[in-house]
């Protein structure tokens, strides 16, 4: 078995504020083997972004990572200087509208981050540009470069926002729910793309989305997480068709592609300043027992990549709950 | 079920300007929508950006003047008469922004805001204002202790709720409810859609329903006009439309949309919408669109009864009938 | 109140704060606080010219009066100016502002236009001019400065109208019903009133500044006034040996001027509604 590209075990992330520490991130573990693409997902508070932010090594400043190792490529992340790796991992930012400088040519822009990362004269890169606006389907590829980021669409510019994460021929692709402001229809088709250059260039995917759906579309692997912690991980279609976390078989009921009757998931997400004490999930678990409150439910393997954060996975989940 | 609003012919023009030396023309947001909503229904519409449905809802609304048409709602003739006046005799019609929390005055307690609507529509007197508001806190699920507070220290379900709140103090028949579910998560999502759902049986509300999310629509409308570029091209009952959908248009949005099967087959429709300005001749969307004909650049298609409940403009939808007459579900085959 | 709060955490602001607070407490009591209060208008010929003493803290000026007292009887003069010269300024570009931001039309394009018609005239020309026209003196430099400032706050509440137009609140309100003057004197100016406020700040700092190089222009305030910036003129010939005599109003003119800058700035940072907290 080759070893995973990015490797992450038990990662925490603690960020400083007014109101006391937040302990964000708490023992994740998490790993993108070679031309896979995995799926982080969760709701508002798991800390999706700031895990985006720790790989590519720009949480805040009064953030710290009390322990765990993050890898890539076997090279630590976490001690070594971050701008010699973060040539090699690509990132797809989330909003097309504001990610580019209106002032800048496209060209200009994207070949300002080829200098810093990337070998080559000017020209070079130039003709490397042209071949990745060709690969990511952008009409006119070589008048692009001229052009400035308000004369092209919301699609284009996602477009120029992929092939900009690409132009330094990276390893790892990081995306940071790339899709969501754009039409459904536009939205398939950079999905689609971003499926085709993954596998064609034999890189690796790892993205953060809400959308369960653009999730079953595009990524292998899932990881799931909530308040902080991964609760469950796997192949997508295992996850998704057979889910065991009671959060995870929770909040899939909650989608209207599932959902006989509409309930929510009682309570709410804990402050990241007040996380409880065991399973972060308890208070609101259908299924929580004593020791739920007690004792951190390790992840454990159900066969065959199948990780699950809960001790208590087999048991059924109460009617009312489900519906 | 009784018809509750009627429009037809609704033509609405923006952005025309009149300068003292220059003319700009306007575009046409809205170009001839026939509707029909019946009461206690959920009429979802869908469509992309710029297709015009949120300019449907202002002019349905009465926030924007329409240039052409009629609106009758519950059987009087409403539509014809200046903006401030449109307001009034709708304000059994009431919208819910995009954004909620937005939608509130941030230097206003939101209790204030609250009453505020009441006021307006004059209940003045304090002690009647306050039971009102406590009877909407408490079925929209919010304590009575929020009015205290400011909109930016909601969370986002609370303020969608807020918003809820704050339109149905004026006791609305038709409410239009513009992406209610965006930027929500999921299991906030369900609950607000559940409120949704036991506020229309508590009020006996109907629902107009404009969202991008095919998910959800599926999951809640009763009917569904599909728009594109000013029109509707497909309208009808919204398990019929997703079990076979006719209109070319609808099929690519429904193959688009991430269900969470991860089945996402059917032609995709490349390149982006025209803008306004550029419509297409004949058909507007047969530059994208897979199955055009040389006579779709020059013949706008008419509405074709599909069935007394579903219509649809195209002039090929009976071509894809023999090829996709599968049940849901099961995967199309490419057009 | 929330503001107060906010002001404070920022040093800068809390100093420009307490200058103008301490201003204001002089300008008050000033009577009580000048040693020699008659100096106002009263001449000591035997003591001109003297240099800074325990008796006479900032020395004396060409007339043997203690520049101390003139200086703290000054706060009090330019504090009026600032204020009256500010609120008409307000009185006149508000209305103005707020009608054109909200209607749109010809009408709404000649007030703007003629708003930048007066901003193009500078100040010091036009009191100037209507020195000539009317009596040279106090009068005419506040009727010159409010004049010409009031296009500022017309500009602002434009702006700042506009904005809240196009707002989301704005347009929910119409919604729901609300009469295009409930939205716009309940709303409207409520949430404009804190870049109003802003600018009355900064045009307070900017109206004594302005107001004593007027009056170092001798068109502004007339002697025996204690007035500052006369009182720099007056020392002119009287350079370099009576140093005290213009250095110690200049500070004054600096000091007080900063204070109010600062406080606009800060004021600014302070002023955005999300600082709102309901109590818990």
């Amino acid at each position: 078995m080759t070893s995973p590209l990015l490797s992450i075990q038990d990662l925490s992330v603690h960020i400083r504020g007014d109101a006391g520490v937040a302990r964000i991130l708490d023992g994740i573990t998490l790993s993108v083997p070679p031309g896979v693409t995995m799926g982080v997902v969760g709701e508002s508070g798991c800390g999706k972004s700031t895990l985006l932010r720790a790989v590519l090594g720009i949480l805040p400043r009064n953030a710290s990572i009390p322990h765990g190792k993050l890898e890539f490529k076997g090279k630590d992340l976490i001690q070594v200087n971050w701008s010699a790796a973060r040539g090699r991992i690509g990132f797809v930012p989330q909003d097309p509208y504001l990610s580019l400088n209106p002032v800048f040519r496209a060209g200009d822009q994207i070949r300002e981050i080829m200098r810093k990362h990337a070998q080559g004269t000017r020209k070079d890169h130039a003709r490397t540009l042209i071949d990745l606006f060709r690969a990511v389907q952008l009409p006119d590829p070589v008048g692009a470069l001229a052009k400035y980021p308000h004369q092209f669409s919301g699609g284009q510019r996602q477009r120029l926002l992929i092939a900009a994460a690409l132009a330094c021929a990276p390893d790892l692709l990081v995306a940071d729910e790339p899709t969501t402001a754009l039409d459904v229809t536009t939205q398939r088709e950079i999905l689609a793309l971003m499926r085709n250059l993954v596998s064609d260039k034999g890189l690796s995917l790892l993205f953060v989305t809400h959308d369960f759906g653009v999730l079953a579309a595009l990524c292998d692997r899932v990881t799931v997480l909530y308040a902080g912690r991964v609760v469950e991980s796997g192949l997508t279609s295992d996850v998704l068709r057979h889910p065991q976390h009671p959060y995870t078989r929770l909040l899939l009921a909650c989608h209207p592609d599932r959902a006989v009757n509409l309930l929510g998931i009682p309570g709410t997400v804990p402050a990241a300043t007040q996380q409880p004490e065991g399973c972060r999930f308890h208070p609101r678990c259908p299924i929580a027992r004593a020791a739920c409150s007690k004792e951190v439910p390790p992840l454990t393997p159900l066969g065959s990549s199948h990780l699950v954060a809960c001790p208590w996975y087999p048991d059924a989940l109460p009617e009312q709950a489900l519906a | 079920m009784r018809e509750i609003l009627r429009v037809t012919g609704l033509e609405v023009e923006l952005g025309k300007r009149r300068g003292l030396f220059r003319h700009k023309p306007g575009v046409r947001a809205v170009d001839g929508v026939d509707l029909v909503v019946h009461e206690g229904g959920i009429l979802g519409i869908v469509g992309e950006s710029g297709c015009g449905k949120t300019t449907l809802a202002r002019t349905v609304l009465g926030l924007q003047c329409e240039s052409e048409g009629k609106i009758e709602f519950s059987g009087h003739v409403v539509s014809g008469v200046p903006a401030h006046q449109a307001r009034r005799m709708r304000r059994a019609i009431q919208y819910v922004h995009q954004d909620p929390g937005a939608a509130l005055d941030p230097w206003w307690r939101l209790g204030t805001s609250l009453a505020e609507g009441l006021s307006i529509h004059g209940v003045t007197d304090r002690a009647e204002q306050k039971a009102r508001i406590a009877e909407i806190m408490q079925a929209v699920g919010l304590d009575m202790a929020m009015t205290e507070r400011y909109p930016h220290e909601l969370s986002g379900g609370q303020q969608r709720r807020m918003g809820l709140a704050r339109i149905l103090l004026l006791r609305p028949k038709i409410v239009i409810l513009d992406e209610p579910t965006a930027g929500l998560d999921l299991s906030v999502q369900a609950s607000v859609l559940r409120l949704l759902y036991d506020l229309r049986d508590r009020f006996g509300l109907t629902y107009i329903f404009i969202s991008h999310d095919l998910s959800v629509v599926r999951r809640v409308c009763d009917r569904i006009a599909v728009m594109y570029l000013g029109k509707i091209v497909e309208e009808g009952n919204a398990g019929d439309i997703f079990a076979a959908p006719r209109h070319p248009y609808t099929r690519a949005l429904i193959a688009a949309a991430p269900h969470l099967d991860g089945v996402q087959t059917g032609p995709m429709l490349r390149g982006d919408p025209p803008s306004l300005r550029n419509v297409p001749s004949g058909c507007r969307f047969h530059p994208r669109c897979p199955v055009a004909q040389p006579r779709c650049t020059t013949e706008e298609p008419a509405f074709d009864s599909i069935s007394e409940k579903q219509k649809v403009a195209c002039n090929y939808w009976q071509d894809g009938i023999s090829a996709n007459q599968k049940p849901e579900g099961q995967a199309y085959a490419t057009l | 109140m929330m503001v107060l709060r906010v002001l404070l955490r920022d040093p800068v602001a809390a100093l420009g704060l307490f200058i103008v607070l301490f201003a204001i407490f002089v300008a008050i009591f000033a009577n009580w606080l000048a040693p020699y209060p008659n100096d106002a208008f009263e001449s000591h010929l035997l003591q001109r010219l003297k240099p800074p003493s325990v008796a006479f803290p900032f020395g004396t000026d060409n007339l043997g009066r203690d520049i101390f007292s003139r200086v703290i009887l000054g706060t009090r003069n330019a504090l009026l100016v600032a204020v009256a010269v500010i609120t008409a300024a307000m009185l006149i570009g508000v209305p103005i502002g707020l009608f054109a931001g909200w209607r749109e039309g010809w009408l709404s394009e000649v007030l703007m236009r003629t708003t930048d018609v007066f901003l193009a005239v500078p100040q010091l020309i036009l009191a100037l001019a209507l020195g000539q026209l009317l009596a040279p003196g106090i009068g005419a430099a506040m009727v010159a400065l409010a004049l010409t400032y009031w296009p500022f706050f017309a500009r602002t509440v434009f702006a700042e109208t506009r904005r809240l137009r196009g707002s989301l609140f704005v347009d929910a309100l119409a919604g729901i019903g609300a009469s295009p003057l409930r939205i716009l004197f309940l709303h409207v100016l409520p949430n404009a009133a804190p870049a109003v406020l802003v600018r009355a700040t900064i045009g307070m700092g900017f109206t004594i500044l302005t107001a004593a190089i007027l009056g170092f222009l001798g068109v502004g305030a007339t002697p025996p006034s204690p007035d500052w910036g006369l009182a720099v003129s007056e020392a002119r010939q009287h350079l370099p040996e009576a140093w005290w005599f213009p250095t110690f109003p200049g500070l004054a003119i600096l000091v007080l001027v900063l204070g109010f800058n600062l406080l606009g700035d800060g004021l600014r940072d302070a002023a955005d509604p999300k600082i709102r907290r309901s109590k818990r």
